[in-house]
């Protein structure tokens, strides 16, 4: 299996532009490869049940999901030249003809009134061996996420990286200007289609945070002219205000086991300091005392400690602090400003905004060897997340006046567009992975 | 309304550079008043311009409907500007004057960098502005301070016209 991943890894760079469809109201666009992408063949999927036609193309996602996931070019299906459902059909040979690595059949399977069985398997090419064969209940309300999940179980064989095809996004948007301005809150899926809005204000909404198990999500609002964090269930849409003290609330993010947000507080004095909020017991714990600013503070996976920005020593750089509280680490040395730290999900890297000759940009810091490296290349990037497989990265950019969202590989060769046509979009965060 | 403006905009070209103030606040300054949260029930919470629109009326005040509301700051700076001391008198001077009066300091950043460090950076204009009313006899109680970093822009282009227009504080009176 690793074999196949070297296979094309070890390729000569190519430079491949790809547009993909439309979806919704954020379009995936694909503005920058470096590397070769596997072909593959996801052949259309049976369909047995009362209908002529199954009701959904579960094959079509899976293969908009390898393809969007800049490692694999899913070949057309019209020069395919066959088209097996079960084992007992695939003819290797014709797969080899066309130097496809990896084959995927599959079918759906009618059980009910809107239940079904959708089953699918993978093949390498090759080595004529199935990789995976699985088989899920599915309804026409949850074709998608099915089709996402087995999109992700065909990405982790292939590659050994586990897939986020299933997992969510959630972002902010302003549209409107003056007396007209909005602010939403949105949660869409990663690929930018089921777009639900969860929070809508006249008055900004910032800094959105998963919880570990994606159930809720942190934020800050300012209705009423005053910041609050609150602490919102997705499923009820109920809120519980976390934070509502004179002065600053800001910057929430939870800890690995949910059950604490650091946050940043300002108080009557405008001194920002880190500060650990137990949703249980609603105990606050002060972890900073610095007179400079401090702020963005998020947990290491491990929950030791937290990383967050301080202007202590003239500009802003990223420290490190135990959960605990003690004496804060100088993590970040290389130019004039690192800010807004996130960790990546294994604890190795670590995103942050740079300054980069002049240019505001998404690096992606080294913490064994310290090496940085700029994965963005725009002049106001902002708010990077890392995707819970570690391997890419979400992020905020400009395209004129508006922000759009863009994902890049954690080694900065492969990058996506997702293009807006709701106002402003910024601040994205890359939920956990899904709980299937 | 737009007279206020045509001040503001007047006050900000007329530049004069200097110091005018301390940058961090002043722990002596104030007592530690609580601001109450009830404040984010009754407060007009949007298409203002930050130019205090019909916000002081009393014809009593002597010639407040002529005070700028808006001070604006040099890049990456919280330093009060010298041409700023006069009006900042008169503010400190109608709340010493009245102590019913309260003002909301808001305070912006340009968008440049990180939002919620640039939330840190319009926090201290607003304490830099409420360390000097402070000083001048306004008292801890009369005035709360929020920011809204980058996220309330008073002008919307990516360029240093519109930045200089953004780095500010806007004074509010609430009652």
């Amino acid at each position: 299996m690793k074999d196949l991943l070297v296979r094309w890894l070890i390729t000569p760079a190519l430079l491949l532009a790809y547009a993909g469809a439309a979806i919704a109201q954020l379009e995936v666009i694909i503005t920058d490869y470096v590397g070769k992408r596997a072909p593959v063949a996801v052949v259309p999927f049976g369909w047995e049940g009362d209908d002529a036609t199954a009701p959904f193309d579960i094959d079509d996602i899976i293969s908009a999901d390898l393809s969007r996931s800049g490692r694999f070019a899913p070949i057309d299906e019209d020069g395919m030249l066959q088209k097996p459902t079960t084992t007992l059909d695939i003819d290797f040979d014709d797969w080899r003809i066309l130097n496809v690595e990896a084959v995927v059949i599959g079918k759906i399977i009618q059980t009910g009134a809107n239940a079904y069985s959708v089953q699918f398997q993978a093949f390498d090419v090759f080595t004529r061996e199935q990789l995976i064969g699985y088989r899920m209940p599915a309804s026409l309300g949850n074709m998608r996420q099915v089709a996402h999940r087995a999109a992700d179980m065909i990405y982790e064989k292939l590659t050994g990286i586990p897939g986020v095809f299933g997992t969510k996004v959630a972002y902010v948007t302003a549209q409107g200007d003056g007396a007209d301005r909005m602010y939403t809150l949105v949660v869409s899926d990663a690929d930018g289609e089921n777009q639900f809005t969860i929070m809508e204000s006249r008055d900004p909404i910032m800094s959105p945070a998963w919880s570990p198990d994606s159930r809720r999500l942190a934020y800050v609002s300012f209705e009423g002219d005053v910041s609050t964090i609150y602490v919102q269930t997705l499923r009820s849409g109920n809120r519980i205000k976390a934070s509502s003290r004179a002065g600053i609330n800001g910057a929430p993010s939870f800890s690995p086991d949910g059950r604490k947000l650091v946050l940043t507080l300002g108080g009557i004095d405008g001194n920002l300091d880190i500060n650990v909020l137990d949703l249980a017991t609603r105990q606050f714990t002060r972890l900073t005392t610095n007179r400079a600013i401090d702020t963005e503070g998020t947990w290491s996976p491990d929950g030791q400690s937290i990383y967050f920005t301080s202007d202590r020593s003239g500009g802003p750089q990223v420290y490190r602090i135990s959960a605990n509280g003690g004496a804060a680490e100088r993590v970040t040395f290389e130019g004039s400003y690192n800010a807004r730290p996130r960790l990546s999900p294994d604890g190795s890297r670590l995103a942050l905004v740079h300054l980069d000759r002049g240019n505001y940009r998404i690096g992606v810091l080294d913490l064994d060897d310290k090496e940085l490296l700029i994965v963005s290349n725009g002049q106001q990037d902002e708010s990077p997340s890392f995707a819970p497989n570690s391997d890419s990265l979400i992020y905020a950019t400009r395209e004129g006046r508006n922000g759009v969202l863009e994902m890049v590989s954690a080694d900065g060769l492969y990058r996506q567009r997702l293009g807006s046509r709701q106002g402003d979009v910024r601040e994205p965060v890359w939920s956990p992975f899904p709980r299937y | 309304m737009k007279f206020n403006r045509l001040i503001a905009l007047g006050l900000f070209f007329f530049v004069v550079t200097g110091c005018g103030g301390n940058t961090m606040p002043d722990p002596e300054a104030d007592t530690g008043t609580m601001v109450d949260d009830s404040f984010d029930t009754q407060t007009d919470s949007f298409g203002d311009d930050g130019l205090g629109d019909g916000e002081f009326i009393d014809a009593d005040d002597f010639g407040m409907d002529e005070l700028a509301m808006v001070i604006y700051f040099d890049f990456d700076q919280s330093t009060l500007r010298a041409e700023y001391s006069d009006l900042l008198q008169r503010h400190a001077a109608t709340l010493s004057n009245d102590n019913r009066a309260q003002i909301r300091l808001e305070g912006h950043a340009d968008e440049r960098g990180s939002r919620e460090y640039n939330i840190g950076l319009g926090e201290r204009r607003s304490q830099a502005v409420r360390s000097l009313l402070l000083i001048q006899g306004a008292s801890a109680d009369q005035i709360s301070t929020v920011s809204f970093g980058e996220e309330r822009p008073a002008a919307f282009g990516s360029d240093e016209e519109s930045y200089e227009l953004n780095r500010r504080v806007e004074i509010k009176y609430i009652n």
